[in-house]
């Protein structure tokens, strides 16, 4: 192999030296992988650059049928649960690597790159799946669920001849894994309540077929790298929005809370659009309907009237213009004084003279645009005239609250519905309420993707992070979470969350758990304000626990703030100057600086609002 | 005798349960940590296999799961608190207690069970230790109301032989305490006691009848006095049956081996009625329990918790076997069983005079579930009532109360409150409901497959017209509803009795004796409302007909041949 030089190529001193020492200890697989790799990285021809590596990889080394093996059981009584742990132990005999688990603990995305997969589930009254397989079963049933070419699998039943629908559950995820491309490897077995010599002769038969697979060798491996897409620009941005299919639309909150805070999930796919953790998505909201309706009735228009919306000319409806295209719902000070050219009304005009600040401010407060024309008189300023003064609506932005790498091709969020009376109204925020009452399933959404690099987790996977997060605060620790649990990163994580209730407030409380249980969340404290005689606050948790933070900043942790700015993130703040004042004795000015320094360094970050 | 720690004698290896216990260094576990963990309301499955010995478990809002599990939130977790009181009596302060801390702590409702316990629903984690507090500071206590120990000792709450009733009273009480757990982690855990270090090694603490692993599983005792078997004494692991001569309490029959869980399609387990293996004289009571518990603490199966009740270790072994070991670890022999007679095993309500000049209000409390509602203030009445009631209040076996030991000068207030509040002695329902009991289920029970206490009333309603055709509206017949065959209302004794499959689903059970005498029969599998309705039509209506003079429903089912008769629950499933 040519030795590289700075002469014959046109790579540098260092470059050079570093590929003489790579390139010759390659494999011809790991140069062919390289290879398609580097071209696909160039973008153009990406897609034959990835057919051809695939077709390479699959000639240069035909694998053998992969030892990995998912077991998934779900199970009411714990039967199905037994069962599934025995056909692991079983496997792991045959030097099978197997991961066993609930489908209530499986992340549904991961079923793409299983290539074995056995299924053990009871079915529960009425042909119905056990409570722990239902979310399982629900998304592999949806239109989410994705191609499954490539598996293998077979299906453990459980059930009970005097119900009905025996073995129900077992037959759908049969029949529906067919239907997704897999390969049924060995027959499904329906099981009475006297299972064990059914079950044993399935295991039998799930073994035998995996054996015979495992000896011919003939299976490929689907273990296509996942970087061919990456480096093509999407041409979706702010100016572009992409409309992105809404696949998820649920309320977090329990049953009796007094809030309701959306989780939301919408498809990416085909956009091209890329985030990391900390980004934040933008949406084009809709102004509420009947807002619409009641201005348009106040100023006697005509909803189907035609008017011109901006300066290329483009027309539309005005109630489509209202609804889509202006700003309706809040009052600033330009807004008024245009209006105040239009409007017959002294006191508006009065309002705007100078040394009557406060009583302006006072009057922009809360207020929209239906209160400005019922307050005072525009009678015969014409629809076109009016609008002519308004702002575009502008987008809102949400912190991420997912992992790309989790979700691929997703991208989630999590908004609380913002209502309140003010003025003698009902007030609803504009994204917010459109996302809770007026978006479903199916209905798409104009998106593009805010990046933010003032908000990110460390480089190095091993500094420890100390989040703070209460409310939909915590949406963007969802993401870092997703992330650290994707890459395998082994840094501490200390998560601070608080809301008002335990038991009906609690977001993503079992998302949570599970990766405390996992490790990729080493811990958690919570405030929950309303369950105690004394309201406690994330800072209060804080500070309770001030010398382990003291010393996770010893040692290098980083720190996350997410959530409300005047409320929150100034009393973590001070709270965070109290604990290096405590614990590390410093003055109230060297706290100050240390916090400054931590910013500067990029170890203490917060995305408030 | 005392170092009992040994498992099973046959060789199978035991079950996880006994490894918990094993583990648990006298239930203590590590419940101290997890009931403070703040990130969820639940504690984990080890934990809550001990909870029960403190007389707890863990449920969650089943009408919740699955809404709540879409909202990755995890389930409504909730404690059951079941508070025990021997033969269910209870003082008035004792009651106001209960009614305080339900409204603080619980649902705001109280439970009366089928075993005289009160059972509180809904106590969330961080409530726990305050309830169980309160609880003892009333003196009462939850501690062994569930787990793998005895539990409630069962006694006839008989208001009307007030004197025996008082001494049988004392023997159950006596029993009872004899057979209560010795381990300080109760204290510890939620009364703040001191701690015991080290006590897995020391000789400080232990466990002189149970040992450091407890019993196979639960065991259940019960006192019964002729002519009524309320305790259903025949469905108990060992009963006790009052032999009264001459107005002179002289001993008790002894019964052994009953019990009503089973589980559905294994036909291997299958409830059982005791059999009278002889007599002993009162004060003999407590060393023929501690004996009969000792035994199946050595014998009963460690392996198989499906099989590990008292009546699968005699049912193995035969009768005569257990006779046998009971007369060599007494060091005497029971005597010959002395005649009694059982006459029904459901309660007598209203008004009656006891021999002590005392009068005793028996309450019907429709499946023990005391709460206000729109238009029926039962728990408000029974409150005012407690405020200023002198005498006691006691649990019945079949779910109701009995506002006991009143004395003349306070009848006439009581009376008030009864008929300000509308409380009713059930005089105006049909004795079909008076009969009846279901189990709590839905939505707290873990176990349950179909509703049973939210549903049994409304069923009733659709089968009293029926009744009424028939003329049997004032016939007593015993009905029982459960949502799974565990047998918390003890249905296989029932006369007709629905055990739930699948939610809407039941089996159909007909048969019981009407004083607890005899198990009943499976009649129809995982039925719904219409065919329960379309079954039990032309029965009642030929049994209204064809009955002979005093023939009870159960009896004349088997008659005429729509069941067989069960005489042993290893026929059950024949």
């Amino acid at each position: 192999m040519l030795e590289l030089q700075v002469s014959n190529s046109p790579f540098n001193q260092e470059q050079a030296e570093l590929l003489n020492r790579l390139l010759p200890t390659l494999t011809d697989h790991q140069r062919v992988w390289l290879n398609g790799y580097l071209s696909a990285l160039q973008g153009a021809g990406a897609a034959a650059a990835a057919a051809a590596l695939v077709q390479a990889v699959a000639q240069a080394e035909p694998p053998d049928v992969s030892k990995e093996v998912t077991v998934l059981y779900g199970s009411q009584t714990g039967n199905s649960h037994n069962l599934a742990a025995k056909l692991s132990k079983k496997l792991e005999e045959q030097s099978f690597q197997v991961t066993l688990a609930s489908m209530s603990d499986f992340k549904p995305n991961a079923l793409k790159k299983i290539e074995n997969l056995f299924i053990v589930v009871s079915t529960h009254g009425e042909g119905e799946p056990p409570d722990s397989a239902i979310a399982f079963y629900e998304f592999l049933h949806s239109k989410r669920a994705p191609k499954l070419e490539g598996l293998r699998y077979s299906v453990l039943a459980l059930g009970d001849t005097s119900y009905e629908f025996f073995c129900q559950t077992g037959k759908d995820f049969d029949k529906r894994l067919e239907e997704l491309g897999g390969e049924r490897i060995a027959p499904r077995v329906d099981c009475d309540v006297d299972f064990d010599e059914s079950a044993a002769e399935w295991m039998g038969n799930v073994i035998g077929a995996l054996g015979k697979l495992s000896a011919s060798g003939t299976q490929a491996s689907s273990g296509v790298p996942a970087i061919v897409s990456s480096g093509a620009e999407s041409e979706y941005s702010r100016s572009n929005p992409f409309y992105a299919e809404v696949l998820e639309n649920l309320n977090l909150n329990g049953r009796g809370s007094d809030r309701e805070t959306r989780h939301i999930e919408l498809s990416l796919e085909g956009s091209n659009l890329k985030y990391e953790p900390g980004d934040s998505l933008g949406i084009y909201p809709e102004n509420h309907p009947q807002l619409v309706e009641d201005l348009i009735a106040a100023m006697g228009w005509n909803g189907e009237e035609t008017i011109t919306v901006n300066k290329n000319g483009e027309q539309r409806t005005l109630r489509d213009a209202l609804l889509r295209y202006y700003e309706i719902t809040v009052l600033t000070k330009p807004l008024l004084e245009q209006a105040a050219q239009l409007s017959s009304s002294p006191e508006l005009k009065k309002l705007l003279e100078a040394g009557r600040e406060q009583e302006l401010r006072a009057y922009l407060d809360e207020r929209d645009l239906l209160d400005l024309v019922t307050d005072h008189s525009f009678a015969g300023v014409s629809a076109s005239q009016f609008v002519s003064i308004l702002r575009k609506i502008p987008a809102r932005l949400y912190s991420i609250s997912s992992s790309p790498l989790a979700y691929p091709d997703e991208v989630h969020l999590t908004v609380r519905s913002v209502r309140y009376e003010a003025h003698g109204r009902n007030r609803y925020g504009v994204c917010s309420v459109q996302l809770a009452e007026r978006v479903e399933p199916g209905d798409t959404l104009p998106v593009f993707i805010q990046h933010n690099p003032s908000f990110k987790l460390p480089v190095n996977p091993d500094t420890p992070i100390i989040m703070i997060g209460p409310g939909t605060g915590v949406a963007p620790f969802r993401a870092f979470l997703g992330e650290r649990e994707e890459t395998g990163a082994e840094g501490k994580t200390w998560l601070f969350y608080g809301d008002q209730h335990f038991s009906t407030d609690f977001l993503y409380q079992v998302e949570w758990q599970r990766w405390l249980k996992d490790g990729v969340l080493t811990r958690m404290d919570v405030a929950f304000s309303r369950d105690t005689d004394k309201k406690v606050y994330v800072q209060h948790r804080m500070l309770e626990k001030s010398r382990e933070i003291y010393e996770w900043l010893q040692e290098g942790a980083a720190v996350y703030v997410c959530g409300d700015e005047k409320k929150m993130a100034h009393d973590v703040h001070a709270a965070l100057a109290t604990i290096l004042e405590h614990e590390g004795g410093l003055s109230p000015e060297q706290a100050a600086e240390y916090l400054t320094r931590m910013q500067q360094e990029k170890r203490y970050q917060r995305d408030v609002y | 005798m005392s170092d009992n720690n040994l498992l099973s004698p046959n060789s199978a290896p035991h079950s996880d349960v006994e490894d918990i216990k094993i583990r648990s260094n006298y239930l203590r576990g590590s419940l101290e940590e997890t009931l403070q963990d703040p990130i969820t309301g639940s504690i984990p499955e080890d934990d809550n296999r001990l909870m029960k010995f403190h007389g707890s478990y863990m449920q969650d809002d089943r009408d919740l799961r699955n809404e709540r599990q879409k909202q990755k939130l995890e389930p409504a977790y909730q404690f059951m608190l079941r508070v025990r009181a021997a033969g269910g009596v209870v003082t008035p302060e004792q009651w106001l207690m209960m009614d305080r801390v339900c409204q603080k702590y619980a649902n705001g409702t109280i439970r009366l069970t089928t075993r005289q316990s009160f059972q509180l629903h809904g106590v969330i984690k961080w409530n726990l230790k305050k309830t169980i507090q309160e609880v003892n500071e009333a003196l009462l206590s939850t501690l062994a109301a569930c787990g793998d120990v005895n539990r409630n000792v069962m006694c006839n709450p008989n208001p009307y032989q007030s004197e025996i009733h008082s001494e049988v009273y004392q023997w159950a009480s006596k029993i009872s305490d004899h057979l209560d757990p010795q381990t300080n982690a109760y204290h510890e855990i939620w009364l703040d006691g001191e701690k015991i270090i080290d006590s897995q090694d020391s000789q400080v603490e232990q466990e002189p009848i149970y040992g450091r692993v407890y019993l196979p599983r639960k065991f259940k005792i019960g006192v019964a006095v002729p002519p009524s078997n309320d305790v259903d004494v025949f469905s108990q692991d060992l009963g006790f049956i009052a032999i009264i001569e001459d107005g002179q309490l002289i001993g008790f029959n002894v019964t052994a081996g009953g019990g009503m869980g089973m589980t559905h399609g294994d036909a291997k387990t299958y409830p059982q009625i005791s059999k009278v293996i002889g007599f002993c004289l009162p004060e003999q009571v407590i060393d023929v329990a501690e004996k009969t518990v000792t035994i199946q603490r050595d014998y009963g199966d460690r392996s198989v918790r499906k099989h590990a009740r008292f009546k699968y270790t005699i049912d193995d072994r035969g009768i005569d076997w257990f006779i046998q070991e009971l007369t060599n670890r007494l060091g005497w022999s029971l005597q010959e069983a002395r005649p009694f007679h059982f006459e029904h095993n459901g309660d007598r309500y209203g008004w009656v005079k006891g021999s002590n000049n005392k009068w005793h209000f028996t309450l019907f409390i429709q499946n023990g579930r005391v709460k206000d509602e729109e238009d029926y203030k039962l728990m408000t009445g029974l409150r005012e009532i407690a405020k200023i009631h002198t005498g006691d209040f006691r649990l019945t076996p079949n779910q109701n109360l009995i506002i006991a030991n009143v004395s003349s000068q306070k009848k006439k207030k009581i009376e008030a409150l009864i008929s300000e509040y509308g409380l009713t002695d059930g005089s105006h329902y049909s004795a079909l409901r008076r009969n009846s009991m279901a189990c709590v289920a839905f939505p707290t029970c873990g176990l349950a497959m179909a509703e049973s206490e939210r549903y049994l009333p409304t069923l009733l309603d659709k089968i009293e017209p029926m009744l009424k055709e028939a003329g049997l509206q004032d016939d007593d017949i015993v009905i029982r509803m459960t949502g799974c065959p565990n047998g918390c209302a003890r249905p296989m004794l029932a006369e007709i009795a629905f055990i739930g499959k699948a939610p809407g689903k039941y089996n159909m059970y007909l048969g019981g004796g009407f004083s607890g005498n005899r198990l009943n029969k499976l009649y129809k599998e995982n039925i719904g409302e219409a065919e329960i309705l379309e079954s039990l039509q032309p029965i009642l209506s030929q049994y209204a007909k064809d009955r002979q003079e005093g023939e009870h429903f159960g009896d004349y089912v088997i008659r005429a041949g729509y069941v067989q008769e069960v005489t042993d629950g290893q026929n059950f499933h024949a």
